[in-house]
């Protein structure tokens, strides 16, 4: 069993999803923080594979993609970084990434390689869904890949169904119509869009992204879906001066609780 | 061949809709309305009427004397500079403005490289009362100031764009975010004809009156509607689609595409999409992108705001990859030539994005009957200053 569908079988609540960008701070920090990540107690991983362009993110994952290709980060760099991280780490790892770097890599050696490293899933907001139907998934299904599709409040219920009907593992619950980063807290309009997804009884569990960054907002969303996903607000306490691991530990304590 | 695109949006291997979740539901509203928008009688009434009595359009189809003793052949310019503020992109931005309209639109954003789209959509917004925000690069603020109070003076709403390269290809990163922070209210003013399906195929199509208007004035002057050649500088390349589209499939027309090579192919700092490009994904379209091993988008670079874009228009990839259209590439030095030449030849100060175009005709050899249309997309005034510095005047 592939580790996401794994963990969703044997938890259904309070799941913590944590992004980081690959190559940020520091080129060789990747396996450190993912290491401090499933000791602290995150139950998933997710990488961000650092792109020039990074149009759906706000300002603080955008400037973590823009250091981590300065320090020199490449995707085969960090397939080469994740290549023993399968001996500490057993959490499911997810990665991230805009779809360019993907095609010029060559979507089967990509996915063959994640199979190799131990990757479980990706999330590529910018896939189109039919492309992703009539040409990846026998390839992503192939080399055991899940893929995660995002939907928003925008989201009509007919592609909500579609994207229930060709998701594995989980569906990725954007909570507001933003960029990532963008907005803090949880507006009642938002638990409304929650309730109306939760009263859909989706065949994925679903974990909310965007708009989580501490202990109160964590707790909302796990109160209307499996859990939650945090990006900006964990990026932001690894900048922070002091050491790595303690930094992780700290916050993620901070936000279970 | 026919050049055509198809019902996802693709023109052969190029084009589609790359964008995240959170941008769908605008695209999809969009795609699923603009053709019976673009068609409602009413809608093509006022277009055709602001086209007319706002832009001054037909433009004329100009006899340029001199070049064509110059470089022995009949040149005709396409006047598109004579449009109102100063360039093609207005044909486009009436358009859009109006389609916003009917699609309940209260909000405009727009990105802008020269500024020229920029002020083209400050000018709409204000003839339609509507609020408008125009993203620029940082660094095209500085050097296409006069476009930048023409905007303000206008009541837009110019903002910087501070990431990456600040130039045009992070105005429209930030352009596309903006749309994604605020999706139910705005429309997004795409200025050429890039970005996500139905953008790349709606903008050609408000574009179109320039070939439409080439055919019928090139009868009068010529006795017919197909010139040998017709020419254009391609950034993303919206005048090149607008002047090429009626003759896509008319293959006795050679279509001319004219890149900027910025300091040289060779230097690491061109913008010349064709030669350093090859198929990737940005800004909501598979297309020719300049690019690292890694697809990491590489900051072009030209001499001209309007042209130092990574990557050129879906149609535009079409044409390249099956040979209908010929591109050629200009250097800075080249194109500023053919700038002033052009001036004291014919009275003209062409944009330096159209001088690109203009330097073309020194790669080229004519014989003397042949009919040539060099689409003059944009005037010269806000390069002024460029031209000054670059010719010590």
């Amino acid at each position: 069993m592939n580790r996401i569908e794994e963990l969703f079988s044997r938890k259904s609540d309070r799941i913590l999803n944590v992004y980081f960008t690959a190559g940020y701070p520091k080129l060789n920090d990747t396996t450190k923080i993912m290491a401090s990540l499933e000791q602290s107690g995150a139950d998933l991983i997710e990488i961000g594979i650092p792109f020039s362009d990074p149009i759906a993110d706000g300002p603080t994952i955008q400037e973590s993609n823009g250091v981590a290709l300065d320090n020199g980060m490449t995707l085969k760099l960090l397939f080469d970084q994740l290549a023993d991280v399968r001996s500490k780490v057993n959490i499911p790892i997810i990665l991230m990434g805009y779809i360019n770097p993907i095609v010029q890599y060559g979507v089967e050696a990509f996915c063959q390689k994640c199979q190799e490293v131990g990757v479980d899933g990706l999330i590529l907001p910018d896939l189109p869904m039919f492309e992703y139907q009539e040409v990846h998934k026998p390839v992503f299904e192939k080399y055991g890949l899940l893929n995660v599709f995002l939907i928003t409040p925008q989201t009509s219920e007919n592609r909500i169904r579609e994207i229930d009907n060709n998701s594995r593992g989980f569906i990725y619950m954007v909570s507001s119509a933003s960029t990532t980063g963008a907005k803090t807290g949880i507006s009642n309009e938002q638990e409304t869009y929650f309730a109306r997804i939760k009263d859909m009884n989706l065949k994925n569990p679903t974990l909310i992204g965007f708009g989580i960054s501490n202990k109160e907002t964590f707790d909302k969303a796990c109160r209307n879906a499996n859990g939650a996903i945090i990006g900006s607000a964990f990026i932001k306490a690894i900048s922070r001066e002091g050491e790595l691991s303690e930094n992780i530990n700290e916050f993620i304590q901070s936000v279970k609780g | 061949m026919k050049v055509k695109v198809d019902e996802r949006g693709y023109y052969g291997n190029f084009g589609g809709a790359y964008i995240p979740e959170m941008l769908y539901p605008n695209i999809e509203e969009l795609r699923e309305n603009y053709e019976q928008i673009m068609q409602a009688p009413d809608f093509q009434e006022q277009f055709q009427s602001l086209l007319k009595d706002f832009v001054g359009r037909p433009t004329p189809l100009y006899f340029a004397e001199r070049l064509s003793e110059k470089y022995g052949a009949k040149i005709y310019l396409k006047r598109e500079d004579l449009c109102h503020t100063g360039a093609h992109k207005v044909n486009n931005t009436i358009g859009q403005i109006l389609m916003a309209q009917r699609l309940g639109k209260k909000k405009i954003i727009a990105e802008t490289g020269a500024g020229q789209h920029g002020v083209a959509t400050a000018t709409v917004c204000a003839l339609m009362g509507v609020e408008c925000i125009v993203y620029m690069g940082a660094i095209d603020m500085e050097r296409q100031k006069p476009n930048v109070e023409r905007m303000r003076i206008l009541g837009a709403e110019v903002r910087a764009a501070e990431s990456g390269s600040k130039t045009l290809k992070d105005a429209t990163n930030e352009a596309m975010r903006h749309w994604i922070n605020n999706p139910k209210d705005t429309h997004y003013i795409i200025g050429s004809v890039v970005g996500p399906h139905p953008y790349p195929e709606m903008v050609a199509r408000f574009q179109s009156v320039i070939s439409e208007e080439i055919k019928k004035q090139l009868q009068t002057h010529e006795g017919r509607e197909n010139p040998d050649y017709v020419i254009a500088c391609v950034g993303g390349g919206s005048n090149a689609a607008g002047a090429f589209y009626h003759y896509y499939d008319e293959v006795d027309v050679n279509l001319v595409a004219v890149e900027a090579a910025g300091l040289g192919n060779h230097t690491g700092e061109s913008a010349a999409t064709t030669v350093l490009g090859k198929p990737g994904v940005l800004h909501g379209s598979k297309t020719l992108l300049m690019q690292t091993e890694d697809g990491q988008v590489v900051e072009p670079y030209s001499i001209s705001a309007g042209l130092d874009y990574p990557g050129i228009g879906p149609v535009h990839a079409h044409l390249f990859e099956t040979g209908r259209a010929t591109f050629y590439s200009v250097t800075d030095e080249e194109a500023m030539k053919s700038g002033i030449a052009l001036s004291r030849l014919e009275g003209i100060i062409p944009a330096i994005e159209t001088a690109h175009a203009f330097a073309a005709l020194n790669q080229m050899t004519f014989k003397k009957d042949d009919v040539v249309v060099i689409n003059l997309s944009g005037r010269g005034d806000k390069d002024l200053e460029t031209y000054i510095k670059w010719g010590k005047y």
